[in-house]
């Protein structure tokens, strides 16, 4: 076997072995952490595909994790659609709305690219706050409380479908890095025109990654959405929620698989770390992390690793 | 034989700089057509016409009786027309097979990328760069680098090659592997169309030549002719070279 697939073998195994240990073993505290730790790598590995394999600087995951979480919140509450169906069809309409998206943005480069992901999730807030019959504008939504067994029941449950999502995004990105899409979004990150004259549909590979990225926020937001059980627009359209996952997946190194999922878990750390200790000031020392990390390592962690090698 | 690419009246403005002046051409199958003339005069400029770099303002290009000039890059190289850059472009912090293996992938047939990765192995072999497969392409030479554009280009498996000064820039050494490269290449069936300044290279390798000038087609015709042609002369080769290559034809 390779060893790519005896990384990717420790990984499942790890996450898996990690899963049961927490099931059995955590309080509500630590399931709470645990759940975050979902739901931040999937986030990452949703940005992933779009700004570190395709190198497109999007900040629109806020986007899509906010229309995923008021899609499903309106679908539960409203139209009382059960949350297993819910769920899946708040990440497609994530999904359909980031293909429609990338028809319009994605011929957009660099900085210009980036702008105008950016204002999507302004945009989709001032919508939500406007139409105030259906999404309770800023009043916000609540949403039904599910009857999965108590508090530790709850935790427990919210915690697995985080998994499940950071699971599901881990397999997509897994298989889009080995297969046919990963080498046409390499291609464009690397030269873009070089990727056109060989013959590759570069706007059809460059909307199937923001699509997936949609699909994957999207879902995260549903699931997010039930587990807290109240969204407002300012809450899941937070701009947070799209810088966050970058300075997640630079931490972990961009453009492979286990590199946003690390990322997220250090990044957890780091911001539990600073919050408990320095409350009023956390703000500002995320921020200057942010500055050292891209000035220090824009390879992220695994170039400690490499220059450690080059060094002993 | 068989006309595999035609210009009708190509015609092509930059703001006010005519850079092509309606240029009527065809390409014919399996033939080396080298394109002379000094800077400026429109021969990149053809190229990125019949690659769908930019459109054409007025006229027509034609591939294998098929209109081309609305279609995008990407769906122009997939129906058979590959091309080099003046200026390399390689993927450059991926391995030259993988460089290789993504043209196979994208237009050269390859169903998956282990059966693109196998072409790309016999491409590399002919463009003798098999021992460098693993190397990123960024830590190549530049005669290397030119050699890996011409393998991506055969990795898509073409049937007309536009070859935009692979030989700028090499040594004699390098310039003569790559005419022999050229050669190979066009031994194969494939149609090749010469961008070239160094007289040498085009005189020997082309079947015939054609001369652009101002974005104008000044002539087209057989290599010995077009060195005798007064036209071309004064546009371009200029009397000494004339008188040199005079002296030489009659003996």
């Amino acid at each position: 076997m390779s060893r790519k697939s005896w990384q990717g073998l420790i990984l499942v195994a790890a996450g898996a072995a990690g899963t049961a240990a927490l099931l059995g073993l955590a309080d509500n505290y630590v399931l709470r952490l645990a759940t975050t730790v979902g739901m931040y790598a999937a986030l990452a590995l949703a940005w992933n595909l779009v700004g570190g394999y395709a190198g497109y600087p999007s900040f629109a995951t806020a986007a899509f994790f906010g229309l995923g979480a008021y899609t499903a919140g309106v679908l539960q509450s409203a139209v009382s659609l059960p949350f297993p169906l819910a769920w899946p069809a708040a990440a497609a309409v994530a999904a359909a709305f980031a293909a429609a998206l990338g028809g319009a943005i994605l011929h957009l480069r660099g900085h210009y690219f980036a702008i105008a992901s950016l204002v999507v999730a302004d945009v989709l807030r001032e919508l939500t706050n406007m139409w105030t019959d259906v999404t309770g504008g800023g009043m916000g939504l609540n949403l039904p409380l599910l009857d999965v067994g108590g508090v530790a029941g709850q935790a427990r449950f919210y915690f697995l479908a985080m998994g499940l999502m950071a699971a599901l995004a881990t397999l997509l990105t897994w298989w889009t890095d080995r297969g046919r899409l990963g080498m046409a979004l390499r291609c464009i990150e690397q030269n873009e025109n070089a990727a056109q004259v060989i013959g590759l549909d570069t706007r059809r590979a460059k909307a199937a990654a923001l699509t997936l990225s949609g699909l994957i926020a999207g879902g995260t937001g549903a699931v997010y959405a039930s587990w807290v059980t109240y969204i407002d627009p300012t809450d899941v359209y937070d701009v947070l929620l799209s810088v966050k996952p970058i300075l997640m997946a630079l931490l972990g190194g961009v453009g492979t698989v286990a590199g946003p999922i690390v990322g997220a878990l250090a990044f957890l750390a780091l911001e539990e770390v600073l919050w408990r200790n320095v409350l009023e000031f956390h703000a500002g020392l995320l921020g200057l992390l942010v500055v050292l990390l891209v000035l220090f390592l824009p390879d992220g962690l695994r170039a400690l690793r490499r220059r450690a090698a080059a060094g002993g | 034989m068989g006309t595999l690419l035609r210009f009708a009246g190509v015609a092509r403005r930059f703001g006010g700089i005519l850079a092509l002046a309606g240029i009527d051409l065809e390409i014919r199958q399996g033939e080396i057509v080298g394109v002379i003339g000094p800077n400026g005069a429109g021969k990149t400029t053809l190229v990125n016409a019949a690659t769908g770099v930019h459109r054409p303002t007025a006229g027509e290009v034609h591939f294998e009786g098929r209109r081309i000039d609305r279609l995008r890059p990407d769906q122009i190289a997939r129906l058979g027309v590959a091309r080099t850059f003046q200026i390399v472009q390689p993927f450059p912090r991926m391995s030259v097979l993988e460089n290789v293996a993504a043209a196979a992938l994208f237009s050269g047939g390859a169903r998956s990328l282990s059966q693109a990765r196998d072409q790309a192995r016999e491409t590399l072999a002919f463009c003798g760069l098999q021992e460098r497969e693993a190397l990123p392409a960024a830590a190549l030479s530049l005669a290397g680098r030119k050699r890996l554009e011409l393998a991506k280009s055969l990795a898509m498996r073409p049937r007309l090659l536009f070859l935009d000064e692979v030989n700028a820039g090499l040594n004699p050494a390098e310039m003569d592997a790559a005419l022999a490269l050229i050669r190979a290449t066009a031994a194969r069936g494939i149609a090749i169309v010469l961008i070239e300044h160094l007289m040498k290279v085009v005189m020997q390798a082309s079947h015939r030549i054609v001369v652009l000038h101002q974005g104008r087609l000044i002539a087209d015709g057989a290599p010995d002719a077009i060195v005798r042609d007064p036209a071309v002369i004064q546009a371009y080769l200029g009397n000494r070279y004339a008188q040199r290559h005079g002296t030489q034809a009659t003996p």
